[in-house]
């Protein structure tokens, strides 16, 4: 019995995984994959837990952040950073891959951490706009910053007039330049592989699912369907809401870090708003709070552009047009209450039947 | 005197951003939805104003009055087909559709008008020379400051003199009051979508005005910063869009000419920040407590 009521919940959402996975990676080794769907494979486990992660804010936390792909940008470029200065060090592409993720993480939870602290004061549509300003900010910072290594360390430049080039750096004869400004990083050694995208996702679903179920997980909940029964009873709102945004901030910190690793060349430019708002698409398709969902919505909402792409040149309107007719159907009354009456209908013959 | 025309550029993008702040209040004080497509619609403005001078050959104020004239329909079309239907729905769900819908803009656009930018002629050349030439003012400027003061004192007596206006201020304050009072709310709404869109036409011209080029994507960022004005200013509040809309403007120059170029967005934004976090409503915003 209470394996059937765990195969029904979060053990079914880590099965999919693991099966998809457990086919996929063969397949993908053995070369049977069309080149465009196996170079998606690496985005798709980087999306899939940046959805997962933007649904623990947005879901559970309850509020909205149009800002997600700030910290994938500060994950993305710490582990770029990370990774091409520790390419002597840590030989081995694996441990250096898992070294640069960490990394990234750490750097994304304190962004996370700076930005939560004023941020989380604010409720609904202002909240919303701040972390729009966040990400915005992110962005323009990591497209002007220069960082440099020659033997004497690393060399780090806001060129904040814009007048500063790679040459003001001072490196030494023999110095790597590895992020230059708007061109972003070029060069880096792409290290990232379809394996740990599968256990950055897998990481992902126990640290979100666990707090889920765990005492704060409930505290978080609480503070979303009622803040202010839930402070009335002592749950502290700042401390639980700061966990949550950490967390989903530290979590989207190693997804980027994952997707920077994946590309020999990266701009900063990539992480914009429309990252942000594809990502809360997932998370909004998939349903607000439901894990599975966003795993699902994610892997199918990378893929499908791919396949209409390959129908014609007007899949971007398909696309568009599909969003509006999905959030139109899913959210059509009439249509509601007769899913809701078949579902009664579907329970009273089965109660009968048994 | 170079820091007074740096502070008469920051001055009429303000305005430009006002007027598109307006249009995103209106909509939010009524629907109370982030309508994500406004910028969208600031683009089709401008296109179709270029279109109507280019291929139909129609002077400058003929133009602008049709390109008004399809904003108005395409904000009216978009309502009843994309929002409406989600009138009882959630915040998040509506937000969504309005990101479709924006999408949905800019790829028609792309499609049918391409991604090549055009060179937009201003709707008006010439400057007028104040301090023996040394300050030029010119008057795409001067036009645009007045569009923007006009269209904000007529919102406001619009609002608060009119029948209709105080429709609108009913539906804003409590939807379903309204409707038992005999407000027809979902009339009261397009009204809001048709004027808000008619609004973003004008602001489509100006903007083309002053940047001289228009691509599909032109009313993204502006859009963006405009909503950002109409939360700097109160959100819902008229007069907290013109101020939020002028300061915006002014910040912006203002840092593009003394700070920073390659990060002026970004202090637009971190002013913002601390503006929410001193006065979570916006500067004219009202703060309303939650009662438990």
């Amino acid at each position: 019995m209470k394996l059937k009521q765990f195969m029904k919940g979060d053990g079914l959402t880590y099965l999919l995984v693991i099966v998809a996975f457990a086919i996929l990676a063969p397949l993908n080794a053995g070369g049977f994959l069309s080149r465009s769907f196996s170079g998606l494979l690496i985005p798709i486990c980087c999306y899939m837990s940046l959805a997962v992660s933007l649904n623990l804010t947005v879901g559970v936390l309850g509020e909205l952040s149009l800002g997600h792909a700030g910290f994938m940008c500060v994950g993305a470029f710490s582990a770029v950073v990370a990774s091409t200065s520790l390419a002597q060090l840590v030989p081995i592409p694996g441990l250096r891959l898992a070294i640069a993720m960490i990394v990234g993480a750490l750097f994304a939870a304190m962004v996370g951490l700076i930005i939560g602290a004023p941020v989380l004061r604010l409720h609904g549509d202002y909240l919303a706009i701040v972390t729009l300003a966040f990400g915005q900010i992110i962005k323009e910072l990591v497209g002007s910053l220069f960082v440099g290594k020659d033997t004497h360390g690393l060399h780090v430049m806001l060129n904040l007039r814009g007048n500063l080039t790679l040459e003001d750096l001072g490196l030494e004869d023999g110095g790597v330049a590895i992020l230059k400004g708007a061109q972003g990083a070029v060069g880096t050694q792409p290290i990232a592989t379809f394996t740990a995208g599968f256990f950055l996702v897998l990481l992902t679903l126990a640290v979100v699912l666990n707090l889920i179920h765990s005492r704060s997980g409930r505290a978080i909940m609480a503070l979303r369907d009622n803040r202010i029964a839930a402070e009335s009873i002592g749950i502290s709102s700042i401390k639980y809401k700061m966990m949550a945004f950490i967390l989903s901030a530290a979590l989207a910190g190693a997804a980027g870090a994952l997707y920077g690793l994946n590309y020999s060349s990266l701009q900063s430019a990539k992480f914009d708003f429309n990252t942000s708002i594809m990502i809360l698409v997932f998370v909004v398709l998939g349903g607000l709070g439901n894990i599975r969902g966003s795993l699902i919505s994610a892997a199918a909402m990378t893929i499908l552009p791919v396949v209409l792409l390959e129908f014609n040149s007007y899949w971007k309107l398909i696309y568009a047009l599909l969003l509006i007719g999905v959030m139109l159907v899913s959210n059509n009354a009439k249509l509601k209450t007769m899913l809701g009456q078949v579902k009664m209908r579907l329970h009273r013959t089965n109660k009968e039947a048994s | 005197m170079e820091f007074l025309a740096y502070l008469i550029s920051g001055v009429s993008l303000g305005s430009v951003y006002a007027i598109i702040a307006l249009g995103y209040t209106m909509v939010y004080g009524i629907a109370k939805m982030l309508n994500f497509a406004h910028g969208d619609v600031i683009m089709v403005g401008g296109y179709v104003s270029f279109l109507a001078v280019q291929n139909l050959g129609l002077p400058v104020l003929p133009s602008v009055l049709l390109s008004m004239a399809v904003c108005t329909v395409l904000g009216i079309v978009i309502e009843a087909l994309a929002y409406r239907p989600l009138r009882s729905a959630a915040p998040l769900a509506v937000l969504i559709t309005a990101i479709g819908v924006s999408n949905l803009l800019q790829n028609a656009a792309l499609l049918i008008w391409k991604a090549a930018p055009r060179v937009y002629t201003p709707v008006v050349s010439g400057s007028v020379q104040l301090f023996d030439g040394q300050l030029k003012i010119s008057y795409i400027s001067l036009l645009t400051i007045s569009a923007c003061l006009v269209i904000m004192l007529a919102l406001m007596v619009f609002t608060g003199k009119t029948k209709l206006g105080k429709a609108m201020r009913a539906c804003s304050e409590d939807r379903g009051a309204a409707e038992l009072m005999g407000i027809n709310v979902n009339a009261t709404i397009s009204l809001t979508f048709a004027i808000g869109s008619g609004l973003a036409a004008i602001a489509g011209v100006l903007l083309c005005s002053f940047s001289g080029t228009l691509m599909p994507t032109t009313g993204s960022m502006p859009g963006i910063k405009a909503f950002t004005a109409a939360v700097f200013g109160g959100i819902g509040s008229i007069p907290g869009a013109f101020l939020g809309g002028l300061l915006l403007g002014v910040i912006e120059a203002m840092a593009q000419a003394y700070i920073t170029t390659s990060l002026a967005n970004s202090i637009v934004f971190l002013v913002l920040i601390v503006v929410l976090l001193v006065r979570p409503a916006g500067l004219l915003g009202k703060y309303v407590p939650e009662k438990v």
